[in-house]
């Protein structure tokens, strides 16, 4: 299990790359942007009302609407704010969260007909870049996103944005140490850090599945993987009852647009990690790729799930609950896990 | 039962009793436990099957709250004071006001106006009639005083429209010949919806 199987591939040529990071960046912005939609329609579902109706077939044209009104509204800068970082902030959300999906298996690989003209012949990888540390990389791209939050909210010259960054450094850093614990006990399994082998590791079918051996590190990390999305029962970074908007408070436009495609993609790199890791990942086979839809579909929509379903906590809960509950467990587990493997 | 454990306010005589709120842990080891049974005892998951519940009711047994508002409407009770109908006498198909002018006496508000002359037979008739709808309370007093069921309330409570005269007039308000068939008597003050058998529900105590 030393190596990944770019040998066994054809050769993945820079066209090919620069494809698939722009199939990543168009599909990936598209899927965030129907998941507001899907979003929507859900929690109305659960709540017994009908959600966006009129803007299109059952309303599904209403991302357009959205995208519309986000694009043309104004761009207001706070005449206090840090102007450079106020800028810089949201485009360091969302680029971290596309870089992250670059080293993320998203579609399966496929090469170009031959009578395309210019790029025929041209093979697509299923991961951008293939990393032997994949994992590591991705981990590391989603934890930088904090750079995003912290500082948009320090920037802008607004209470609620200070009181929100410093959530955001609180709150992203300690479930940080959750997120790496509970990935290293499958990863001590597996022995690598590669999406790869974990997906070929799993290849056995359900029973194989690392979710029947490490079942507290998979609900480690759905916890936590909840706290770094910023979704609903950790959502204080935004939490409009208490900080107005956090650090999104003085955005409009299409900058605060890039905070919810960052926040989007981010849970769809989520979902992905919880499906390669826990679940299987794809399987072998023409439609091998629908099985991993599957999954990180059910994981979207689970986050939407207990958005309607759950009360979000306090800022001490949250604190109390990582540092005295969650990482205890998840170092509990690595050593149960060291345990065993070394037995 | 009688009357005299409510009246009697003197605090500490009457029979309260104290609710279970269960035991605070003191000891660390006892709040540990609390924490520990807290996790294991699946409320979070009731709270997830809580809202798939409403959810599957919702898509799936015809559950939906929302009334899509201008192409459903809900039905309006029949006691509901919209807009004024005058209506029609149904065999003969003329007017049923006799012009005896007590809505506009009884009217609070000042809003009615209502002429009269001899017609050629010398009978009464209506030679001007308008309600002030900027005016008018909807008190509903104009048709409880009509001797002859004349000045109803109606059921038009969109009332938007570019102009207040737009229904304030006599013509307007009055059933339109071609649709005397379809007039509707006014069912009075006291009666029921008509969905009022699908409204009835338990009181919350009994659930």
């Amino acid at each position: 299990m030393e190596t990944t199987i770019v040998e066994n591939l054809p050769h993945v040529s820079t066209a090919g790359v620069m494809i698939k990071a722009m199939m990543i960046m168009a599909i990936i912005s598209a899927i965030a942007g129907f998941g507001t939609f899907i979003e929507r329609k859900v929690l109305a579902f659960m709540q017994r009302r009908l959600g966006p109706m009129h803007v299109g077939p059952y309303g599904l044209l209403q991302l357009i609407a959205d995208g519309i009104k986000l694009f043309t509204k104004e761009d207001i800068i706070p005449q206090n704010a840090n102007k450079l970082m106020f800028m810089v902030a949201p485009v360091i959300t969302a680029a971290t969260a596309f870089i992250a999906l670059s080293a993320v298996p998203v579609f399966p690989n496929f090469t170009i007909p031959s009578w395309v003209p210019l790029l025929g012949g041209t093979f697509v990888p299923s991961i951008a870049a293939d990393l032997n540390i994949g994992i590591l990389f991705v981990l590391g791209m989603m934890a930088s996103g904090l750079y995003g939050p912290l500082l948009a909210g320090m920037s802008q010259a607004n209470k609620w944005g200070i009181i929100g960054s410093a959530r955001t450094a609180i709150q992203f850093l300690s479930y940080e140490v959750v997120t790496g614990l509970s990935l290293l006990a499958p990863i001590m399994i597996v022995g690598s850090l590669s999406f790869v082998d974990f997906n070929n590791a799993q290849a056995g079918g359900v029973g194989d599945w690392l979710i029947w051996q490490q079942p507290v590190a998979f609900v480690l990390f759905l916890i936590a993987g909840f706290a770094e999305t910023n979704r609903t029962p950790f959502d204080l970074l935004e939490h409009e009852a208490e900080v107005v908007s956090g650090y999104a408070t003085e955005y409009s436009g299409m900058r605060w647009g890039m905070f919810f495609i960052g926040e989007y993609a981010n849970m769809i790199t989520i979902s992905i990690i919880a499906a390669i890791v826990f679940l299987g990942g794809y399987s072998e086979g023409s439609f091998g790729w629908l099985t991993i839809i599957f999954k990180v579909g059910f994981f979207f929509f689970f986050m939407l799930w207990v958005r309607a379903a759950w009360p979000h906590v306090r800022p001490d809960q949250l604190m109390w609950l990582c540092w005295k509950v969650l990482m205890p467990i998840a170092v509990i587990n690595i050593l149960i896990t060291a345990t065993v493997l070394m037995v | 039962m009688g009357l005299e454990q409510f009246k009697n306010r003197n605090i500490g005589e009457q029979n309260y009793v104290t609710l279970d709120l269960g035991e605070v842990p003191s000891t660390n080891l006892d709040r540990f436990k609390q924490v520990v049974s807290r996790t294991f005892k699946g409320e979070l998951f009731v709270g997830l099957w809580v809202t798939m519940r409403e959810m599957i009711n919702a898509l799936f047994n015809d559950n939906m709250h929302t009334v899509q508002y201008p192409l459903e409407k809900l039905p309006i009770s029949p006691r509901y004071r919209a807009i004024h109908d005058m209506l029609r006498l149904l065999e003969s198909g003329h007017y049923r006001c006799i012009g005896c002018g007590l809505c506009e006496k009884i009217c609070i508000s000042n809003c009615i106006s209502i002429q009269t002359r001899y017609d050629e037979n010398q009978r009464k008739e209506v030679s001007e009639y308008s309600i002030n709808f900027g005016r008018c309370i909807f008190c509903g007093y104009c048709a409880e005083v009509c001797p002859e069921l004349a000045i109803v309330h109606g059921s038009r409570y969109e009332t938007a429209s570019e102009q207040r005269a737009s229904f304030s007039i006599f013509e307007d308000m009055l059933t339109p010949k071609e649709n005397l068939s379809l007039q509707q008597e006014y069912q009075g003050y006291g009666s029921v919806s008509d969905n009022a058998d699908e409204n009835i529900k338990k009181t919350p105590l009994a659930y």
